[in-house]
């Protein structure tokens, strides 16, 4: 038996050998695909006849650097907004799904109402719950009620997104298997115990990449708020641009606003690919 | 496997892209020769004949403003109607250049488009666009057939309607549609202490003076009292500022795409309104009531 050849050689098997062969293969076959469509879209763009004065007016250095310093503190409100108002959704749009999944024939009322809002607000584009909000709504004049536009825009964009984050939450709710809620019911746990302790841990892990993606949109969605008034990155660059007449400023605030979407995205991917690796329980390319 | 495949196929398909994109120049640098051989005889003489003229639509005049077309530019949201002060330039102009009314479109093109570079889809646009030097780099601008203030609009019952200085403004949060010398004479000649708000359009400007988030919006002097005397009741044109305030009078011009020989035409047809004063007619008939308003003095 122990005459039998076994024993690995010295050096790499001739798989190995074969596998490294391919992979430098591909590696090579990536790299010059890279190169020619690099070069064709290259040579697209700046061998086309406007090229020049596309070129002037979309990627001047001065103006860029002209624009930055004035879009940036815009940006903040950007930032400020985008932060108080994901904090607002996350549990909003909680309750929104909570009271959807509810179960109980008494809160059938609440399943309704939170089914009509989802529908409404999901349906409606965020532009007029802004205008209605952001205008409508001091025109009232109340008593006591806020009329600052950013404020109202935050709540419009809160309103929103909801829906759209409350429909996540229950896709992740609904994913969790009924034996879960079964096994907590029979251990003694209420209906709610069984959705706070068992349920909902697994629903908002399995959800977190889409919740992300959410965001990363609403992110981009703050420019909105610049139709009620406030000077935030997107007017502050149309401001820039109408007075010099060179659009290098969108530029200079897409790349703010990339600053904060693109790190989300790479976050996203990578919690996309550890969530797949765990679901199937190793590398399944 | 697949995965080679794609990026192949991708490539394959961008040189293919590539390839069609050299063959359109090509297509067109070989059009051009024609294109120009028609041209000079009519660029080199400045013939303004309605037949010599290089219009964007063939045989008609094409004249470009945004939408809503609002009074007292416009009547009714219908610049075809030859009502509104600049409806009625408009189509004196066409006249001059030998245009009948018959022979004049309109096209709907948001204000930033008509001040953009580029071609453009109308042979001249007439949308209040103030002449600036800025905008002198982009398109190019006929004769001023316009001169006009910059004046304040508030609720009568408002602080700023007691406003009789510019030291009184400074402390008033104000408002004007982006892009417009409106909003240049506020954060320029106004600069008040707190940052100007800034819309996209008057009606939204218009709303929030109504949301009460403004104390007071900045128009030229005949949409202010438009908007005041029409549009909004309560309110009322607080003052007017003198035409040299912003070192700048705010001038309105045709708009040409730039380098259109047309200018030239439009430029000696409006001298001519001006000269046998058909253009102060036009302007009598409906800006008559932008005629008193409190001068703030700017100093």
């Amino acid at each position: 038996m122990s005459d039998l050849p076994l024993a690995r050689p010295a050096g790499p098997t001739r798989r190995a050998l074969a596998e490294r062969a391919q992979r430098r293969r591909a590696t090579l076959i990536a790299a010059v695909s890279t190169v020619v469509v690099g070069t064709a879209l290259v040579a697209l763009v700046v061998r086309a006849p406007g090229w020049d004065e596309v070129r002037a007016s979309f990627f001047s250095g001065p103006d860029f650097a002209a624009a930055w310093d004035d879009i940036v503190p815009a940006f903040w409100l950007n930032v400020r907004v985008f932060l108080i108002a994901e904090a607002c959704i996350l549990v909003f749009a909680l309750l929104l799904a909570l009271a959807r999944s509810s179960r109980a024939p008494v809160l059938f009322p609440v399943r309704i109402l939170a089914a009509v809002y989802v529908d409404l607000l999901r349906g409606v584009p965020v532009l007029l719950v802004l205008f209605l909000l952001g205008f409508g709504v001091p025109a009232l004049r109340l008593e006591g009620v806020p009329n600052d536009p950013v404020f109202w825009a935050t709540v419009a964009l809160v309103m929103s997104y909801s829906a759209y984050v409350s429909e996540v939450y229950r896709a992740g709710i609904d994913s969790v298997h009924e034996s879960q809620r079964a096994a907590a019911r029979s251990l003694g746990l209420t209906s709610s115990q069984a959705m706070a302790y068992v349920v909902l841990p697994q629903a908002v892990r399995r959800v977190i990449p889409p919740l992300l993606n959410d965001f990363i949109a609403l992110q981009k969605e703050t420019a909105l708020v610049g139709v009620l008034g406030p000077i935030e990155a997107a007017r502050q660059a149309q401001l820039y641009a109408s007075r010099e007449f060179n659009f290098t400023s969108y530029v200079a605030a897409a790349v703010l606003f990339l600053l904060i979407t693109v790190p989300l995205t790479r976050f996203t991917d990578w919690l996309l690919a550890r969530q797949r690796a765990r679901v199937s329980g190793g590398r399944l390319a | 496997m697949a995965r080679r495949t794609t990026a192949l196929l991708a490539a394959g398909l961008l040189v293919l892209a590539a390839a069609c994109g050299d063959s359109e120049d090509d297509d067109e640098g070989s059009s051009n020769p024609t294109g120009e051989g028609a041209d000079p005889s009519a660029e080199s003489t400045t013939d303004c004949s309605p037949d010599a003229l290089e219009l964007v639509n063939d045989d008609v005049l094409t004249v470009g403003t945004d939408s809503p077309a609002f009074p007292p530019w416009f009547q009714d949201d219908d610049p075809t109607n030859g009502e509104g002060f600049e409806s009625a330039v408009a189509y004196a102009v066409a006249e001059e250049l030998g245009f009948p009314r018959e022979e004049v479109t309109w096209a709907t093109v948001p204000f930033n488009n008509v001040i953009a570079p580029g071609d453009k889809p109308f042979d001249f646009a007439i949308n209040q666009v103030s002449i600036t030097e800025e905008r002198e780099d982009a398109v190019d601008f006929s004769d001023p057939y316009y001169e006009t203030n910059q004046a304040l609009v508030g609720y009568e019952d408002s602080p700023a309607a007691s406003a009789t200085s510019l030291e009184d403004l400074r402390s008033l949060r104000l408002g004007a549609q982006v892009g417009t010398t409106s909003l240049d004479f506020i954060t320029e000649v106004i600069q008040p202490e707190s940052e100007p708000r800034v819309y996209n359009d008057n009606s939204s400007a218009k709303a929030a003076l109504d949301a009460q988030q403004v104390d007071a919006v900045v128009f030229d002097l005949p949409t202010a009292f438009y908007v005041s005397a029409v549009e909004m009741e309560g309110t009322k044109v607080i003052g007017q500022f003198p035409a040299d305030a912003g070192g700048e009078s705010d001038a309105f011009g045709l708009v040409f795409a730039e380098g259109n020989p047309l200018r030239d035409c439009a430029n000696e047809a409006l001298a001519t309104l001006r000269d046998s004063g058909r253009l102060a007619e036009i302007e009598q008939e409906w800006l008559s009531d932008v005629v008193d308003a409190p001068v703030i003095p700017v100093d």
